[in-house]
């Protein structure tokens, strides 16, 4: 999973009916450090994250398996909400 | 499956209710070397693995499998602690 720090959201009138009502979140990934790295992705929210927080993003096919995101076309999933990171060097 | 090293653990609250009574770590993926090599990436761990201890983990959905049939939204799991390792 990757460690990403949401931007933004996005808004989308015409998608797939299976996304109707999920958020979609603009993200940036992060180093444990919390700097940001590397380019935006579009994840759908399961966990009700907002703009400013450190989040745990699931990617690929493991994506469908967060809660209520089975059978949709999503590659990019927020799974939690990150309280810390501890690196231990 | 990738080696790595095990640098660190995330904390989250707030998480699908999937990940419950799981532990994520945060991982450096290694060389044969013990170099590091890209990124580290958060990853579930399976094996009560440790910080500073030298792993393998899966990417992809069967990251999930160790905790089957709960279906865990991970894309990157623990699945051994490495006690050696040679390069011929």
């Amino acid at each position: 999973m990757l460690l990403a720090r949401i931007v933004g959201t996005v808004v989308a009138t015409r998608k797939d009916p299976r996304l109707v009502s999920n958020k979609l979140l603009l993200a940036r990934p992060v180093d444990p450090k919390g700097k940001v790295e590397g380019n935006y992705l579009v994840a759908v929210d399961t966990v009700d994250a907002g703009v400013g927080e450190t989040v745990l993003i699931v990617s690929g096919s493991s994506a469908r398996m967060a809660s209520g995101m089975k059978d949709t076309p999503v590659d990019a999933a927020v799974v939690g909400i990150v309280d810390t990171v501890d690196v231990a060097e | 499956m990738q080696l790595a090293r095990v640098i660190g653990d995330v904390v989250a609250t707030r998480k699908d209710p999937a990940f419950d009574g799981t532990t994520l770590l945060l991982v450096q993926p290694i060389g044969a070397d013990g170099r590091d090599v890209g990124r580290p990436l958060v990853a579930v761990d399976a094996v009560g693995a440790g910080v500073g201890e030298k792993v393998f983990f899966v990417r992809g959905k069967e990251a999930s499998f160790p905790f089957h049939p709960t279906e865990v939204p991970a894309d990157a799991g623990i699945v051994g602690i490495v006690d050696h390792w040679s390069v011929k």
